[in-house]
């Protein structure tokens, strides 16, 4: 019974946006406190790569881009699944304010490895398993922020994305085992779940502060975007109106 | 750790590649987190203009 | 549940498990094709075409490299360690990582005699890294094959 009432809830906008409110100051001040640490400790002070030298550093941006740009997406496709068979309003304000971040983390994924691949690999780009699925990642946010501006209903819209977002999921996982099923360029996984990572802690642990930080930060969008989306959609009702009355903050 | 700051700028050869990611991620991070701040107090603005000339509209008829 | 829900649930359920299957079948068709390079095994037993622009690539086998004739001029052995080998001739510069017993993917045609001339040559390195001064004690580190 209580998850069911806690269901019910997420589905209600208002009540989403009284209880987010320290949620989103918390996340902004984790996301902008770890990220400042990790950056620096991986610019500065971690050690360099026996091999490549500094060039190594790009990895302590490359690495989080890329991993919050997929999952940005898994919850894209998420949010269209609760769009389409619950038509939960939250899940189409996800859709609709997310795409651009995720297309953000996306583009500074690709650009990160195309001047990483310059002097590690000697070539800025190659079309390899990784890097062209990583590309038409690109392209599906795209196809996203495009879908939502050429159909003019907001209803239709939002179903549409939800439609491409969840049929985009596939790509997920053919980006995640590209480097496993194929001959790639792109070397394998930097963090897994189930092994240890193939570097000493000195050169992981501010990798992890980033990895973490810029969820904060994807946690700190979310909420402020949704909540400003909430404000938007409802502000004929009594409650914002009543909240836009008083002074500013 | 780098010997000097010349050292550190150097980046051991590669600093041009290192500067461009970190000089183009760095920006666009601040750059989100000043927007989060700065979203919500137009949209406010906004909404309570938009309210005005809604009250307005209803005490004239 | 509600039926209306499950009903749109279903087909959503369908429509992906539709997409998947043919991305799948896509995907294991285009199976070869998506491979960037050629092992050497490959390369060794015929199956890499000769006379055509093709991609190989292996580890660079200690103390092969050779400076023939030019100051470019460089010719090395790729090898999987399982005992395929074949050689590169290039003409060009290596790029930093270049080294032995390191990976590297060559691009270019193999000759008649199954030597390959490269056009161009590119590092690859895998995930894991590690600081100068402890690759300098030469430690195993377990994550070799």
């Amino acid at each position: 019974m209580r998850l069911k009432e806690f269901w019910h809830r997420l589905g209600s906008p208002r009540w989403f946006y009284q209880m987010s409110g320290p949620w989103q100051l918390g996340f902004t001040v984790a996301a902008g406190v770890l990220l400042l640490v990790g950056i620096i400790w991986g610019v500065a002070f971690a050690p360099p790569d026996y091999q490549q030298g500094n060039s190594f550093r790009i990895m302590y941006v490359h690495v989080p881009t890329a991993i919050l740009a997929q999952s940005v997406y898994m919850v894209l496709g998420a949010a269209g699944v609760l769009l389409l068979v619950w038509r939960m309003k939250l899940a189409d304000m996800v859709l609709q304010t997310m795409v651009p971040f995720g297309l953000a983390m996306t583009a500074l994924a690709l650009f990160t490895g195309a001047v990483w691949g310059r002097p590690t690999w000697g070539t800025w780009w190659v079309f390899d398993g990784r890097t062209t699925s990583t590309l038409v990642m690109l392209f599906l946010y795209f196809g996203l922020y495009a879908l939502r501006q050429a159909i003019p209903r907001p209803e239709a819209a939002g179903r549409a994305c939800a439609l491409l977002a969840i049929v985009g999921t596939i790509n997920i996982p053919i980006i995640k085992y590209s480097v496993e099923w194929w001959t790639t360029l792109h070397q394998g996984a930097t963090f897994k779940l189930t092994e240890a990572p193939a570097m000493p802690i000195e050169m992981w642990a501010p990798l992890l502060v980033n990895v973490i930080g810029i969820y904060c930060l994807f946690g700190a969008n979310l909420i402020a975007n949704l909540r400003n989306e909430i404000l938007r959609r409802e502000q004929a009702t009594k409650w914002v109106r009543e909240l836009v009355a008083r002074p500013l903050t | 750790m780098f010997d000097s700051f010349q050292a550190f700028l150097d980046m051991g050869g590669h600093g041009l590649y290192v500067w461009l990611v970190y000089g183009s991620a760095v920006p666009l991070l601040v750059l989100n987190l000043m927007k989060l701040r700065r979203a919500r107090r137009q949209l406010l603005r906004e909404l309570k203009a938009t309210q005005a000339v809604l009250d307005d509209a209803t005490h004239a008829t | 549940m509600q039926r209306t829900r499950r009903n749109r649930l279903i087909t959503v359920a369908f429509l992906f498990a539709g997409a998947t299957l043919t991305v799948g079948l896509l995907l294991l068709a285009a199976n070869e094709n998506l491979n960037l390079f050629y092992p050497p095994e490959k390369v060794v037993n015929g199956e890499a075409p000769t006379g055509t622009g093709i991609r190989a690539g292996g580890m660079v086998v200690e103390g092969s490299v050779q400076r023939t004739g030019d100051d470019l001029d460089v010719e090395f052995v790729l090898t999987d360690y399982q005992g395929s080998d074949f050689t590169v001739v290039y003409s060009g510069i290596l790029p930093d990582l270049f080294r032995e017993g390191q990976g590297v993917l060559v691009q270019g045609q193999l000759d008649a005699s199954r030597v390959f001339r490269a056009e161009q040559v590119l590092a690859k390195h895998d995930e894991s890294y590690m600081p100068p001064e402890l690759a300098d004690l030469d430690l195993d580190r377990g994550s070799a094959p």
